[in-house]
């Protein structure tokens, strides 16, 4: 490593522009046709089909919402029997835990993360292809079950022992323990690839502190993947060999332990809250800063709460178990941890209060939502600290108030953003506008449909209402609020459906869009609208945490090749060149390891040995995908 | 918006090794996700041992003997490994592959051993919770090892190809060579777990 990089001053002439960017768009393009689409490794398509693809799975999770709002919208429903309400309540919280939401903020990320740091394209662009492949056959595995009547019906948490093999007979619960196989298999290759790229692929000159609050989001989200998943993993593997070959992890009556489900599961499940909410907290910060003009206060402290949530989101799985009669000392401790993580989700609330006080704010639909979010994440972090407190949650445990509880957190805390987000990067990822004016009314249909559905939970849940009941009888006192939220779900829904609408309508005939039509300063918005392949010409050259529309030229570098796809390995800290990477070209391989993992893990449902020969095709898919093919991006 | 060209990056080299490498960066981060998991396996193990009135549960201690070859064999194999991650710094194809076929030979020698190793246990996984532990506990670093065989075995044939002489090959020659000294790390302490711990 003996070369430095060379300053050199002054402006590029538009024919050495024009000429590098023809041959770039040669270099990084993705062919056209169904081989382009099975082949390509480009970070913005993957990111783009995450998203779609996450985004029908709500759609769907919504109607089965909808579905289970007709069976309770008066007592003694008949709309559905109760193993086919078991099936949808499971269905539904897998579907948009593992299925939803997870995978749309991985997808934003893989869109946004390597436009924001200057790159060309995500780290183990072929991983990423892999992981989306590997994702699309977890979802389709669960919902063809469920269309076949072998949804899994244990809960999204498949509690043993219900989900043991005493008491889950059939594969139902080996359907949800093996789809949890493949998303965690995708998000852990997701977490790996973001990881590397803000480590190592950020632009000459981002040092720690010029990261965008988004991508540090990112960062932090995915060290959270990589320490929590490995604990489900280990979780649904066992349950599967409880269910499959009689091992007794589980099994109290042979020295294994139902509690010990319960450890694994949201020693994974609670920070599983932060994968979800942490993405959310940086969509918030990025449409702040763009739509009240000015950077987000506190920059350091925001890091720090970031950090800080991140670590705290592993000390707190116990206040899901508090009714399991566990110690009160270590109730106790977890009590405190509870609420001690209201500090840092407090800290950043006052930091873009502060912000929008101390902005110009501009009340485009973007904002409108990360208005609503905080208003919905407020009232839902109160009641939080109101269960962290062991009599109180002993009391409402397992009613709709906990159920409440948590959609105020996730619904607020990450779909609002989420929607926001959507609003706010939709001409990055299209090219188009979509309607401001159809966004007022999505906004309004939503946030008044979501309160008007939620709310009323909390009094139902304090009046004795259970979760996961399929229907409670007419002497119950809990008839006219059950159909006041039916009811306002479907305004909920409706809502949703204006965004739907809408974002297909734009993709078509919205307002064409410039390269940076919020006027904010994160490097995404300094390509055009949608980036080309190779996202930059010249990658920019970063020196302070917003180098975009100041007015002033963009800092760029040059020296790249433009006859391979390279781009730049730099240092940790300070994001020095250290070398020209070059970055993997299309390839089927991806595609064909998925589609053997894919039939080893379906296929290990029923047989142990598909472990043994499922193992010999993915082997050779992956020597297929290794092994050097002689191209220039091979040269070193 | 112009540019204006700021940084001219045309002298770097065409790839990073070790920490400048990408690949070095996911070995690691694979290796945090993996290791997550064999920590959970102890932690498993631990918090059933805490469980039982006695332990091991219904069996006989586990024998020590092929185990502690294996353990053996492992540690002796960082010394050869330690060689081949100063050859792939030199560059040194010749040695490499040389390197590599006594790696290969390492990789196969402690499977063998683990194949005494289940029935040192003397308990199936599927007589108790005891039983399933220390079965997944072999299981699941068998397959780190059979994982890093494997990789090994193509690296060997690699390095005898037209594709060998590439620094992009001595960098998966490293990398190779850190992800077994991982496989050899997290053994030590699952071997302690596993032969020693219900000895205590």
């Amino acid at each position: 490593m003996n070369a430095k990089p060379v300053p050199r001053g002054g402006p590029l002439w538009p024919e050495e522009v024009e000429r590098t960017e023809s041959q770039l768009a040669t270099t990084w393009a993705t062919p056209e046709g169904w081989w382009g689409t099975l082949t390509t490794v480009d970070h913005k398509i993957i990111g783009r089909r995450y998203i779609v693809t996450a985004f029908v799975f709500l759609a769907l999770g919504g109607v089965l919402a909808l579905a289970m709002r007709l069976q309770l919208a008066q007592p003694e429903g008949r709309f559905m029997g109760p193993d086919l309400y078991n099936q949808v309540f499971t269905m539904h919280g897998t579907n948009m835990m593992f299925l939803f939401a997870v995978p749309v903020m991985e997808g934003m990320a893989i869109y946004l993360v390597p436009l924001m740091v200057g790159t060309r394209n995500i780290a183990f662009a072929r991983l990423n292809a892999f992981s989306y492949w590997m994702y699309l056959a977890g979802g389709l595995l669960l919902w063809i079950a469920f269309a076949l009547d072998v949804g899994p019906d244990v809960g999204w948490f498949a509690y043993v022992p219900l989900a043991g093999p005493q008491y889950a007979a059939g594969k139902r619960a080996d359907i949800w323990a093996q789809m949890i196989t493949f998303t965690e298999v995708s998000a852990l290759s997701v977490a790996v690839e973001l990881v590397v790229t803000i480590f190592k692929q950020r632009a000459p000159g981002m040092s720690l502190q010029r990261i965008p609050l988004y991508v540090w989001s990112m960062l932090v989200t995915s060290f959270l993947i990589i320490l929590a998943m490995p604990a489900i993993m280990f979780a649904s593997t066992t349950l599967i060999l409880d269910r499959l070959v009689g091992t007794h992890f589980f099994n109290p009556a042979e020295g294994g332990d139902v509690l010990l489900w319960q450890h694994l599961f949201w020693f994974f499940g609670h920070p599983e809250v932060y994968i979800i909410f942490l993405p959310a907290v940086g969509m918030v910060s990025s449409i702040i800063a763009a739509f009240t003009r000015r950077e987000v206060l506190g920059y350091l402290g925001m890091v720090m709460a970031l950090i800080g949530t991140g670590v705290m989101a592993f000390g707190l799985w116990v206040h899901h178990m508090f009714v399991a009669g566990l110690p009160m000392i270590g109730e106790s401790f977890f009590t405190a941890t509870s609420m001690a993580i209201a500090i840092p989700a407090g800290l950043q609330i006052f930091s873009w209060i502060g912000t929008i006080w101390a902005g110009k704010p501009v009340f485009k639909t973007p904002f409108l939502f990360i208005l609503g979010f905080i208003v919905i994440f407020v009232i839902g972090g109160l009641t939080g600290v109101m269960v962290a407190s062991v009599p109180f949650d002993a009391q409402v445990h397992d009613t709709y108030f906990v159920v409440a509880h948590f959609h105020y957190v996730l619904v607020g805390g990450a779909v609002f953003p989420l929607l926001g987000a959507v609003y706010y990067w939709f001409p990055k990822f299209t090219g188009r506008m979509m309607s401001e004016r159809v966004g007022y009314w999505a906004f309004g249909l939503i946030f008044t449909g979501f309160n008007m559905t939620f709310f009323p939970m909390h009094i139902l849940g304090l009046m004795g209402m259970p979760r996961r009941v399929y229907t409670y009888q007419p002497e119950m006192p809990w008839s006219g609020l059950n159909m006041f939220v039916s009811i306002s779900a479907v305004i909920l829904a409706v809502g949703f459906l204006v965004v739907f609408i809408d974002a297909v309508r734009s993709m078509k005939w919205g307002t064409v869009a410039s390269s940076n039509p919020w006027n904010a300063s994160t490097l995404e918005w300094a390509t055009t609208s949608p980036p080309p392949p190779y996202n930059f010409s010249h990658l920019p050259v970063v020196q302070s945490l917003g180098p975009v529309g100041n007015g002033d030229d963009l800092q760029v570098a040059t020296g790249l090749r433009t006859d391979r796809r390279e781009l730049i390995a730099s240092s940790v800290v300070h994001a020095r060149p250290e070398a020209r990477e070059s970055s993997s070209g299309n390839s089927i391989w991806p595609l064909l390891s998925a589609i053997a993992a894919s039939i080893m893990l379906i296929w290990s449902i029923f047989s142990p040995w598909a472990v043994v020969w499922g193992s010999i095709p993915i082997t050779v898919a992956l020597i297929g995908w290794f092994w050097p093919k002689g191209t220039p991006e091979d040269e070193s | 918006m112009n540019r204006d060209a700021h940084l001219d990056l045309s002298k770097l080299p065409l790839h990073g090794l070790g920490t400048a490498s990408l690949t070095w960066w996911g070995t690691l981060a694979f290796m945090l996700i993996e290791g997550t998991g064999f920590a959970l396996a102890i932690v498993v193990y631990l918090y059933l041992m805490g469980l039982a009135p006695q332990w091991p549960l219904d069996a006989p201690l586990p024998d020590l003997w092929a185990g502690s070859l294996v353990t053996l064999v492992l540690l002796f194999s960082l010394i050869p490994n330690f060689f081949l991650s100063r050859w792939a710094k030199a560059q040194d194809l010749k040695k490499i592959r040389i390197g590599l076929m006594i790696m290969a030979v390492l990789g196969v020698l402690p499977l063998v051993l683990r194949v005494f190793e289940f029935p040192a246990m003397h308990i199936s996984w599927d007589r108790n919770a005891y039983g399933s532990i220390v079965w997944v506990m072999l299981g699941l670093h068998t397959t780190h090892l059979i994982t890093d065989l494997g990789e090994t075995l193509v690296l060997m044939v690699l390095m005898r190809t037209k594709h060998a002489d590439n620094p992009r090959r001595y960098g998966d020659i490293s990398d190779n060579v850190m992800y077994w000294n991982f496989v050899v790390a997290t053994w030590i302490p699952m071997y302690a777990c596993i032969y020693w711990l219900p000895r205590l």
